[in-house]
């Protein structure tokens, strides 16, 4: 208890300090070159017929494409199935109290689902056009092919550790699935740069961004009244955070991943009543969707430029191919790693195609779309005006929900920056406090600073980490195909019962 | 063919005086034991990633504590009676569980101990031999 207080009070000191030598700018002055320089490396665009096309998103929808041929529409022909196994339909009795198939998909889910369903879509649209939308849905349609691959492989090729937790995740298939192959050194070194990614990630994307993004809409809602008291909502949350994942106060963090799903639900119904008080705008806000898909009016770059935009939003969103859901995933007891990855292609669909959509027709309805609310930051702000509109009190639970969902991502990116981080020092206990003591400081910066170039940085790495990671899923696909068509002949052959009776 | 008894046992003292009661009926009637222990579970709760990681290892635990602080004792008494006496430790919803514990091992009775709730508490928690009074395929004894 002494030490629990000593640490919170050194972070109190420590954070109050940076406050007051306007560390803001030096961070940013000093940081700027590298982000920028990172920034072009990874986002290094080729111009196309007048559009910018990031060579990253390129790569990714490449492999999302290829996944969805080769997997044979797998993310049509498992839909089905991947919910029965939801269900339980085929979990063995006997094997109860193990994780199930449903806790692991609502754990990933809390992973995605967060500002980025809310502030990220208002930022698309407003730059992409409603055609965003469109190409955001057929992003997230594609993205369950890759979900399926890199979960399946990430249960398939994890680590037991002796004391009989797992770890598991990208890192462990491609340093697995590399040597497997003859190519041990290779694996090595890309398992190893995937866990430095995921570790920047988890402190950037995962951690400075949604607590940013919190302050952000508190401050919104407060009508401003927390200008400059950005260190104390970001202390406060940060001593939340420390209580979770270094005090082992288990029980708000179980609070939060059951009020999580509620909140994605609440906000459904909300956005669906929303959508239909502005009735009369649906068929033109539907209409526009298509229309701005395919012609890309107003849009720098036409149709390619809203493609882009949607893609890039919906990779954001949902992650697949960045390989993060792989680490939540991998935590399953299962003999078939095929189910791991058949249920996980359920999260690019619920994150992206069903929530992200949501929100893109109650912008669109409202007709809220608006230049001033560009840039990542002013994203939420855009998506509260919209329901505004229509429910004056709304910003209120919006910003409650906007904290939730921040709060269970930073919960689920701080495990999985650990998991890159004792891949590569080790699964000794001391090391872990120090990474979590980092990732709680990070929480508080992220209200202090002014994000730009250090999100930018995180961001690059995060992407930049998609370059091993679907490398790695090409050089396994074989591994997975295989999996799947004896899972699904063994289905098919009856070998491979239901328990349940439906 | 002889009895199967089954019995719900969770470490309460009335879990005990079950026990106890329905050894006496197994011995009286030469039927099997069976002692059933299940550990309140479902599958559809939420978690974090870091309880995800450790959930093998806590199930583990789990068993092995329900084993040997609740049922070990529990199974030598019966056996030194001379009592044939089989265990069982199940994650699952209580009542259900036992229901289909009881299938499985076509048990032909079933005992339960009854903790004796206030009706407050029984209608915030819920009563596991309530439960099992309604939905049991085979008699229930409750034992007070």
């Amino acid at each position: 208890m002494i030490r629990f207080f000593a640490t919170a009070l050194a972070f109190l000191l420590v954070s109050a300090t940076a406050q007051a030598a306007g560390i803001d700018e030096t961070i940013n002055t000093a940081t700027a070159p590298i982000a920028e320089l990172v920034g072009k490396i990874v986002f290094f665009k080729i111009p196309l017929f007048g559009a910018q096309l990031p060579l990253v998103v390129l790569w990714l929808v490449v492999g999302a494409v290829f996944f969805t041929f080769y997997m044979r529409f797998i993310n049509i022909r498992g839909f089905r199935h991947a919910i029965h196994l939801v269900r339980g339909d085929y979990a063995n009795p006997n094997d109860a109290g193990e994780v199930s198939h449903f806790q692991a998909l609502a754990t990933a889910v809390s992973g995605t689902v967060g500002i980025g369903n809310i502030g990220g879509v208002a930022v698309a649209v407003t730059v992409g056009g409603p055609g965003a939308t469109f190409w955001l849905i057929v992003a997230g349609f594609l993205g369950m092919s890759t979900k399926f691959v890199e979960c399946t492989l990430g249960v398939k090729y994890r680590n037991e550790n002796p004391d009989g937790s797992v770890s598991g995740g990208p890192m462990y298939y491609m340093r697995k699935g590399f040597a497997d192959r003859g190519m041990e050194g290779f694996g090595k070194f890309v398992g190893t740069f995937y866990a430095i990614g995921i570790f920047l990630g988890a402190l950037g994307i995962g951690n400075m961004f949604q607590s940013n993004q919190a302050y952000v809409q508190l401050n919104h809602v407060a009508g401003g009244g927390l200008d400059g008291l950005g260190w104390l909502v970001g202390l406060i949350m940060a001593a939340v955070v420390f209580s979770v994942i270094i005090g082992g106060i288990k029980s708000i963090a179980r609070v939060t991943e059951k009020i999580v799903p509620f909140m994605a639900v609440f906000y459904c119904v909300f956005a669906l009543i929303v959508i239909f008080m502005n009735g009369s705008a649906i068929p033109q806000a539907v209409a526009n969707i298509f229309s701005g898909a395919l012609t890309g009016e107003g849009v720098a770059g036409g149709a390619l430029g809203a493609l882009i935009i949607g893609f890039q939003r919906a990779v954001f969103s949902n992650e697949a191919g960045i390989g993060s859901a792989s680490i939540a995933h991998s935590a399953v007891r299962t003999n078939e790693p095929v189910t791991e990855g058949l249920v996980s292609l359920l999260e690019p669909f619920i994150d992206t195609i069903v929530i992200c959509t949501i929100t893109a027709l109650v912008i669109g309805t409202a007709a809220v779309a608006d230049p001033n609310f560009a840039g990542d930051a002013r994203g939420i702000a855009m998506t509260s005006a919209a329901f505004e509109k229509e429910i004056s009190w709304f910003p209120i639970p919006l910003a409650i929900a906007g904290v939730l969902f921040a709060f269970s991502t930073m919960i689920s990116w701080s495990y999985y920056g650990l998991k890159g981080w004792t891949y590569m020092f080790g699964e000794s206990n001391g090391g872990q406090t120090l990474y979590k003591l980092i990732f709680c400081a990070f929480v508080a910066l992220g209200c202090v600073v002014q994000l730009g170039p250090i999100l930018d940085i995180s961001d690059a790495f995060v992407f930049l980490i998609c370059v091993p990671n679907i490398l790695g899923l090409y050089f396994l696909a074989p591994v997975v195909k295989a999996e799947l068509e004896s899972y699904l002949a063994r289905i098919e052959s009856g070998e491979i019962k239901k328990y349940k009776q439906a | 063919m002889s009895d199967t008894y089954l019995v719900a046992v969770d470490g309460s003292e009335g879990s005990l005086r079950a026990v106890e009661f329905a050894t006496e009926r197994a011995l009286a009637s030469k039927a099997k034991l069976l002692l059933a222990y299940v550990i309140e579970w479902s599958p559809y709760s939420f978690h974090t990633p870091d309880e995800l990681a450790e959930r093998h290892k806590r199930r583990e635990e789990e068993i092995s504590r329900a084993q040997s602080k609740v049922l070990d004792p529990l199974v030598a008494a019966a056996r030194d009676k001379g009592c044939d006496v089989e265990v069982f430790v199940r994650h699952g919803h209580p009542s259900q569980t036992l229901v289909e514990l009881a299938d499985a091992n076509k048990a032909t009775q079933m005992f339960i101990g009854r903790k004796g709730d206030s009706r407050i508490a029984t209608l915030l928690f819920g009563s596991v031999a309530g439960a099992l009074v309604q939905t049991s395929p085979v008699p229930v004894t409750v034992v007070p």
